[in-house]
């Protein structure tokens, strides 16, 4: 079996982000960029079916600028086994990447994508659950457990209320939760060894779909900032201050 | 312009973050109909034809639905889906699941957990966990959304029921079905819709200790939260986890102790109304959010404030 794991590039998750002074959107440039963690999660979670025997073969893709190939770099760095890359200067809508993925599924016939469930730069949450619609595969969304057994798949799912488990019919779509495994750090011998690893260079072109944007991003600002309060000298007070002043307790 | 609002249910209740994100539904079109789906649910059907504002009802009457399954509903939804312009659902993990697979298969774009609503083409949500805000205006026919609660009010129940039209459904696919569900079985609120957090960071010292703050979150019907790096130390499973990387929170009162404020857990506590900080480091970043400080040992506070609730 192969598996199809899509990563995204975006700004560190620790770093402060600073919204662009004309409101166009936030600063990108001289910013330490690193994997979305959704996707490393997806990246392990692969490597270990693959190295449990369920599955031969790693492809990780990533829609992007230049940069992206690092994150490609990255994933097969960890044990993905080729990479694909979709090169385009251009943003593109969850929408649109569900479309080129789903071109590069019909291509490559894979029998499951890991995916992360929402990159942390839009926060959308849509690509894995437009893909799969698109490709009409189910969809095991915000999985903490994946047990492949033959030609299904028994995902737990991180519901609001606590774990869902739902079987699924494989090929399937999964987008990985946070408690779903914790990834590996790539060792210096397997990131010289990714080198030598083959990436494909595409182009949303050679997909002949549309991925013209629907969205228009009018502005972007900075939330409201909030006001440091004031220091309470002791346990009662406070409770004094959250009972008769704030009025939450 | 009609807007067809996916409502959810449990134990013959509509959902309290379906009546929220509803509000936020209400200033899309001019009509607006709820879908309901499940069978044997007349109490939650009935309490669906009450909300104010709504003109119709739709129930998908059928077991198929009794769990909902994206590749099952959305089929549903996409067979009536020509008489709307509008679709949206709450912001909860099964509008999150459900809503993208609706907007792809009628190919337009979703616009996600929106928290306001300018005009019927644009929006205002949060990016990057709520650091940045952005205004977007789609240029789709037919518009998905989902909605975040906690930007809303509740939605009440008037006195008068509205039409209600049962709908069953056909070609149902069998991609995937529901095997089990294991709710956390705890007598307090689930992190995502707390009215009161109370999260220890690294401070706590130990998992042991967190005992400390259920004693605290009992007085106060509160939920136990975690900073990514009290998970990340292994005091507590991930599920605990409040920040970017976890769960994005924005209760009434958000009390955090011994944690210093990290930017990812700002990022995922910061919305919240009221926020407490317990620190015996003055410096701690956590401070500067903090509607109310107190530069204390944490070990001391905790059975204090225990007492004193």
């Amino acid at each position: 079996m192969k598996i199809l794991v899509p990563v995204k590039r975006v700004i560190d998750p620790y770093v402060n982000i600073r919204v662009k002074s004309d409101q166009t959107g936030v600063e990108t440039d001289n910013v330490k960029m690193s994997m979305n963690p959704f996707c490393e999660i997806a990246v392990e979670e692969a490597i270990r079916l693959k190295e449990a025997g369920k599955a031969e073969e790693i492809i990780a893709i990533s829609i992007g600028n230049q940069q992206c190939q690092e994150t490609i770099r990255t994933a097969l760095a960890m044990g993905a086994d080729r990479g694909i890359h979709v090169l385009t200067d251009n943003i593109l809508e969850p929408l649109a990447l569900a479309k080129i993925l789903a071109k590069i599924y019909e291509e490559e016939k894979p029998g499951l994508v890991v995916m992360g469930k929402q990159a942390i730069d839009g926060d959308n949450n849509q690509t894995g659950q437009m893909f799969a619609a698109l490709t009409n595969l189910s969809q095991g969304t915000f999985a903490s457990k994946i047990d492949i057994e033959g030609e299904q798949a028994i995902v737990t799912r991180e519901v609001d209320g606590g774990l869902q488990t739902i079987k699924i019919s494989m090929p399937a779509v999964i987008t990985t939760d946070l408690r779903l495994n914790e990834p590996r750090y790539a060792s210096l011998p397997n990131i010289m060894k990714a080198k030598k690893k083959t990436i494909d260079q595409k182009a949303p072109e050679d997909f002949g779909v549309d991925v013209s944007p629907r969205l228009k991003i009018l502005k972007v600002v900075e939330p409201p900032k909030r006001q440091a309060g004031i220091k309470v000298e002791s346990v009662s007070e406070l409770v004094e201050k959250l009972k008769n002043e704030a009025g939450v307790i | 312009m009609t807007t067809l609002f996916f409502t959810e249910h449990a134990k013959g209740q509509l959902s309290d973050q379906s009546l929220k994100a509803i509000s936020g539904a209400k200033k899309f079109g001019d009509e607006l109909h709820v879908l309901i789906a499940g069978s044997n649910i007349d109490d939650a059907v009935a309490q669906a034809s009450k909300i104010e504002g709504v003109s119709k009802v739709i129930h998908l009457d059928n077991s198929e639905f009794d769990n909902i399954l994206a590749e099952k509903l959305t089929t549903a939804i996409f067979d009536i889906s020509a008489d709307y312009n509008f679709f949206a659902a709450a912001a909860t993990t099964t509008g999150k699941n459900v809503m993208p697979r609706l907007a792809a298969k009628l190919d337009v774009s979703q616009i996600s957990e929106i928290i306001g609503v300018e005009s019927p083409d644009t929006f205002i949500r949060t990016i990057y966990a709520g650091n940045a805000i952005a205004t977007v205006q789609s240029s789709d026919a037919k518009k998905v959304l989902t909605i975040r609660p906690t930007a809303f009010q509740m939605s009440l129940l008037g006195d008068t029921a509205c039409e209600i039209t049962k709908v069953s459904s056909e070609n149902i696919p069998t991609l995937s079905e529901f095997v089990s569900e294991e709710l956390t079985k705890s007598d307090r609120p689930e992190l995502t819709s707390a009215k009161t957090i109370i999260s220890g960071g690294r401070g706590m010292q130990n998992g042991e200790n967190f005992e400390l703050l259920d004693k605290v979150a009992a007085k106060l019907n509160a939920a136990v939260g975690a900073s990514r790096a009290a998970v990340d130390a292994g005091f507590v499973p991930n599920d605990y986890q409040v920040g970017q990387t976890g769960k994005v929170v924005a209760p009434e009162l958000y009390i955090a102790v011994g944690i210093s404020g990290a930017i990812q857990h700002l990022a995922g506590m910061k919305d919240s109304k009221i926020i407490v900080a317990i620190n015996k480091d003055e410096e701690a970043p956590i401070f500067d959010v903090a509607d109310y400080g107190l530069v204390a040992d944490l070990f001391q506070v905790l059975p204090e404030l225990e007492e004193a609730l």
